[in-house]
């Protein structure tokens, strides 16, 4: 089996949140980036766990600057076989899920790994465009996955519960938690990683066809108003008739 | 024209079915045009849509689309779409909106803007359209290049209001495809409302010690009719069930009003759930991060207070 992992860069997740230039750029002076969560501790965990019981190699992709490579050889430390990297800007979900697919294609995987959203942008959508534009199966939000040859079988997470699925390689897959246990690598890992193969490709030409044009930040929160913990009619009181919200 | 699509469940529509055609309407209207319903599979009552600012349903009435797969519903869609005249797609964000969004804009060739909050804007034949990023921490406003162009709304994002009359359901005939994807469980939790479309929602963290101490919150979520939820700690340690998790790497949710009740508020909690209309903080801790966040707060503990808060609460429904 072929697995491919994608992986983003995404700001740490107590990184304040500020920008910049009008309010039209996220300002990243002094922000920690890391590799998004679902990619790292979720999808990449489970496409190792699938290729060491089943054989096969696991290949991890990112659409990225040449910074993002710390992010892309923690992915190989952790374990990734070889890493390739789209050397352009990720300027909206639907360039970067070209670029993938594009790859994906040429050298045709079994699987593609993806994380169930970033945690900056909170798309959600960048799976479902490479699935189409491969025209495969894209199961989303896997909660647990097993392998039996080329059939997965596959657990999504559901509003109120979950669904199981049956699906043949090819096909497309993004995790949510549950799918594999975070791994954090080992000083071997980090070592043979340097050694590990890091491919840098051209990006295909993919327009934008839609952008984000200026940010706001939430107004304000006013002052708790504190309830006195004898006096709980009160705070139902004021739900209802303040706050109405019951 | 405007196409939402307006999902089931067992054939049943939810409120959020009514919320994204109200929220259809009034895309419609911002964009000079008119608002049309899609709905697939079994369905009841889809004339209702209607009501809520559909002018036109369409129905297509196929028992293969009862069960969900990617592939088949966006070509589906698609081609609805293109019979309806429609370039504006709209869906939930919900798990199938989700699975649909990015394969409809690569099919339509359409600009998407996934989980949008509010209705886009059309100023000098620019359409924009505003979603929340970086967790709920900031808004950003998308600008969509072009023709086509799809959505994905955020549950609870307004108040479904009735705008109109029944419509009438034409049922449309599309060719469905095979569904590469075999569906061979749907297991949900009865009862409760999913998270994702609680309006009411109690949530607890490491504060309560112990699994065994949930039958407090469980008796107050049942009271007031709401759906519980937990810090990450709490799931990770098997307290209660994962999908209980609400947070930046959990469930984000943005109900009417949201209980946190022994948890500290630490941020990564916070970007799941700020959006909520009303936050009451239950801790014993007044230097709990959490209270900044706060419409209400009680400094107290939890084992006292969350019991007396049941009391009152029952007290209210009686009179209500
Ligand atoms: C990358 C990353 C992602 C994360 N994602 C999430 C996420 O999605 N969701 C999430 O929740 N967390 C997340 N976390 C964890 C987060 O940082 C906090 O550790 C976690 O939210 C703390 O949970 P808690 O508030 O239940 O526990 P604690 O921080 O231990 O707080 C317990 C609170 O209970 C109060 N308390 C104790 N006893 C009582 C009593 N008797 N009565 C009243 N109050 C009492 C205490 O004063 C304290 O404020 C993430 C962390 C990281 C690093
Ligand atoms: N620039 C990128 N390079 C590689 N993979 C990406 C990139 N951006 C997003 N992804 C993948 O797509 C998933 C969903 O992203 P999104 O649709 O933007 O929320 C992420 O979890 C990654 O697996």
């Amino acid at each position: 089996m072929k697995l491919l992992v994608c992986v983003s860069k995404t700001p740490e997740t107590t990184a304040k949140i500020a920008f910049t230039e009008g309010n039209t750029q996220f300002d990243t002076s002094g922000v920690q980036f890391i590799m998004n969560p679902y990619d790292e501790w979720y999808a990449l965990v489970r496409a190792l766990e699938l290729k060491e019981a089943n054989g096969g190699s696991v290949t991890i992709i990112n659409v990225g600057p040449a910074a993002n490579d710390t992010v892309i050889r923690k992915g190989l430390a952790i374990g990734a076989d070889e890493a390739v990297r789209v050397d352009a800007e990720p300027s909206s979900a639907l360039f970067v899920a070209k670029q993938i697919a594009a790859y994906a294609k040429k050298e045709a995987f079994d699987v593609v790994f993806l994380g169930k959203e970033t945690i900056d942008y909170n798309g959600s959508e960048v799976g479902a465009m490479v699935a189409e534009l491969l025209d495969v199966p894209f199961i989303s939000y896997a909660s647990h996955m097993d392998m039996d040859g080329d059939t997965a079988t596959v657990t999504r997470d559901i509003e109120g519960g979950n669904e199981v699925v049956e699906v043949k390689a090819p096909f497309v897959v993004s995790a949510a938690k549950g799918l594999a246990e975070q791994r954090i690598p080992n000083m071997r890992g980090i070592m043979m990683a340097k050694r590990k193969p890091l491919k840098v490709e051209p990006a295909v030409d993919a327009e934008d066809l839609s952008v984000a044009v200026h940010y706001e930040l939430p107004p304000e929160k006013g002052d708790v108003k504190l309830v006195d913990p004898e006096n709980m009619d009160e705070l139902v009181r004021l739900l209802h008739e303040e706050a109405k919200a019951i | 024209m405007v196409l939402v699509l307006a999902e089931t469940q067992k054939g049943q529509f939810k409120k959020a079915a009514y919320e994204l055609t109200y929220y259809g309407h009034q895309t419609a209207q911002a964009l000079g045009t008119e608002c049309a319903a899609l709905v697939l599979g079994t369905a009841e009552g889809a004339e209702e849509l209607g009501k809520y600012g559909a002018s036109e349903v369409y129905h297509i009435n196929d028992t293969a689309l009862d069960t969900f797969d990617s592939q088949a519903y966006t070509k589906v869609i698609a081609a609805a779409a293109e019979k309806a005249g429609a370039n504006v797609v709209i869906v939930g964000h919900t798990s199938t909106g989700k699975s649909l969004l990015g394969r409809l804009a690569v099919r339509m060739n359409a600009g998407s803007v996934p989980a949008v909050n509010a209705v886009p804007t059309l100023e000098g034949g620019t359409f924009k359209v505003r979603k929340p990023v970086f967790s709920g921490k900031a808004f950003a406003d998308y600008e969509v290049k072009s023709d086509n162009k799809v959505l994905s709304l955020m549950g609870n994002s307004l108040q479904p209001q009735e705008v109109g009359q029944a419509a009438s359901v034409e049922t449309l005939d599309v060719e469905v495809p095979a569904a590469q994807v075999t569906v061979k469980e749907v297991k949900r939790m009865e009862g409760r409302t999913p998270l994702p479309e609680a309006e009411l929602v109690v949530s607890a963290g490491r504060g309560m010690k112990g699994p065994e101490n949930w039958g407090i919150i469980e008796e107050l979520a049942e009271t007031m009719g709401a759906t519980t939820a937990c810090s990450r700690p709490v799931a990770d340690a098997d307290w209660r069930p994962h999908h209980e998790h609400v947070g930046q790497t959990g469930v984000a949710i943005r109900p009417n009003l949201y209980f946190a009740i022994g948890i500290s508020g630490a941020i990564q909690h916070l970007a799941g759930v700020n959006s909520s209309k009303t936050i009451v903080v239950i801790n014993k801790d007044p230097e709990a991060p959490f209270f900044k966040a706060a419409d209400y707060g009680v400094v107290g503990d939890l084992f006292d207070v969350v019991p007396r808060l049941n009391e009152a609460m029952k007290k209210f429904k009686a009179e209500n």
